[in-house]
């Protein structure tokens, strides 16, 4: 059977880390699963876990009185699911529902965020990682906010 | 006197309309219409990724790609209407007639790609002129290697040829993977970018040829995003379409940089075409 620290150096967002490091950052963690649409978590509700998907698939949801539920990112195997853990007020902006049956990866957001105040290089190096993370959603977003599909021509 | 032979003469008969009869109508979307057409007289036969100028009598033409094989078949155009010739094409009940002009342009490099596993990539309506592609590749499994196939679209009410999409992912020699940009709460498939397909698709890159066509943004981005999968830019071909109107390289409407899209394409090694997609003024 596999460690949690050798499932965790799947992920890219954990990619190439040190043993040490990896093994500390499963010190916050543990495997999880959910049932097809089961929430991981409610928007507004406090930001203290997120995920990273090993089987299945997540959906981001946003709920509008006009349009009802909308689908606005769906989150893959490997892929981080939350990021808001890591900056205040650690609040949820999104619903995340499990799409289909879901394993994932839970991490203590609070047991980690301790963790990276105690060593600061692990926190600087984590702080990169979602950070990148972070970019790479607001890139795509960005990309989409374009609506290149919706373009009318003149013909 | 007898007028001089020239070399680069148009294909005959390249100006005269064929008249085409409406044979069948098919909605694919909301405003996305595939006509199947009868010649009147001589047949017209494009190849996967050519395309026809299709003539509304007394509206006006337009280029629409290939979407069908016309192998013995009807020759199909899948239309989307987004202006006045469009929307009057797209409006044609079975038995109307229209002219058509063509074939015209390059073609998907299928032989070329023959012997490699091939990737398709395809936005919105850029599927219609890859489905004839991806029909001969899967026509011909064993001339390839793994078989992927991208499909990105605004929602899932805006995917094209969903039941053929269905079929094909029922195969077990090809990947398909949708992605959609929005959806409602239910739907169960992706939502995202189709570059992010790409880190997933099946081929080998070391030995893949990449097929594109979608939107000039997208198109881009997705070969940004196959590079970076070290897929070889010279085994990367994309489809253009700018304001093509003579489809024979006389108006010159449709100039991109040295290249007039009509002549020398649609389809294009990717290498001669990423730069000139990045200048702002072109």
């Amino acid at each position: 059977m596999r460690t949690l620290d050798e499932l965790l150096a799947e992920a890219p967002v954990f990619a190439g880390l040190p043993q040490d490091a990896l093994t500390l950052i499963a010190g916050c963690a543990k495997n999880v699963g959910f049932a097809e649409d089961e929430l991981l978590f409610r928007e507004g509700e406090q930001a203290d876990t997120f995920y990273v998907v090993r089987r299945g698939r997540v959906a981001l949801e946003l709920h509008t009185p006009e349009r009802g539920g909308l689908v606005i990112e769906t989150i893959e195997p490997h892929e981080v699911v939350g990021w808001s853990w890591l900056f205040e007020p650690y609040r949820w902006h999104f619903d995340a529902r499990a799409d289909t049956p879901v394993r994932a990866i839970a991490f203590d957001g609070a047991c980690l965020r301790g963790k990276c105040e105690d060593d600061p290089v692990l926190g600087f190096e984590l702080m990169r990682r979602f950070a990148q993370v972070a970019i790479d959603r607001l890139q795509h977003a960005r990309l989409r906010l374009l609506d290149v599909y919706g373009g009318a021509g003149v013909r | 006197m007898a007028a001089p032979a020239s070399a680069e003469a148009p294909v005959r008969g390249a100006m005269t309309p064929v008249p085409h009869r409406v044979l069948s109508r098919v909605q694919e979307t909301a405003d996305t219409w595939t006509l199947e057409l009868d010649p009147l007289s001589e047949p017209v036969q494009p190849r996967a990724g050519q395309f026809d100028m299709l003539y509304a009598f007394g509206v006006g033409e337009v280029p629409i790609s290939t979407s069908g094989d016309h192998e013995g078949g009807p020759l199909t155009h899948t239309i989307r209407a987004v202006g006045a010739v469009t929307r009057a094409l797209c409006a044609l009940e079975p038995g109307a007639v229209l002219g058509v002009r063509g074939p015209f342009g390059s073609v998907w490099p299928l032989g070329e790609a023959a012997g490699s596993d091939l990737l398709v990539v395809a936005g919105g309506i850029g599927l219609a002129p890859l489905r004839p592609a991806i029909r001969h590749a899967l026509a011909r499994r064993d001339d390839y290697g793994a078989v992927s196939v991208l499909v990105g679209a605004r929602t899932p009410d805006d995917l094209l040829y969903v039941p053929e999409l269905e079929r094909w992912r029922s195969r077990l020699d090809v990947e398909v993977d949708v992605t959609v940009d929005s959806a409602a709460a239910g739907w169960h498939g992706r939502v995202g970018l189709v570059t992010t397909l790409i880190p997933g698709a099946v081929v080998d890159p070391a030995k893949a040829s990449a097929f594109v066509c979608g939107p000039e943004v997208m198109m881009t981005f997705v070969v940004r995003a196959l590079l970076e999968r070290d897929l070889p830019l010279e085994r990367i071909w994309v489809s253009l379409e700018r304001n093509m109107r003579c489809a024979v390289g006389h108006c010159g409407h449709c100039q991109l940089g040295p290249t007039l899209i009509c002549r020398d394409g649609p389809v294009f090694p990717a290498a001669a075409m990423t730069r000139l997609l990045e200048v702002r003024e072109l």
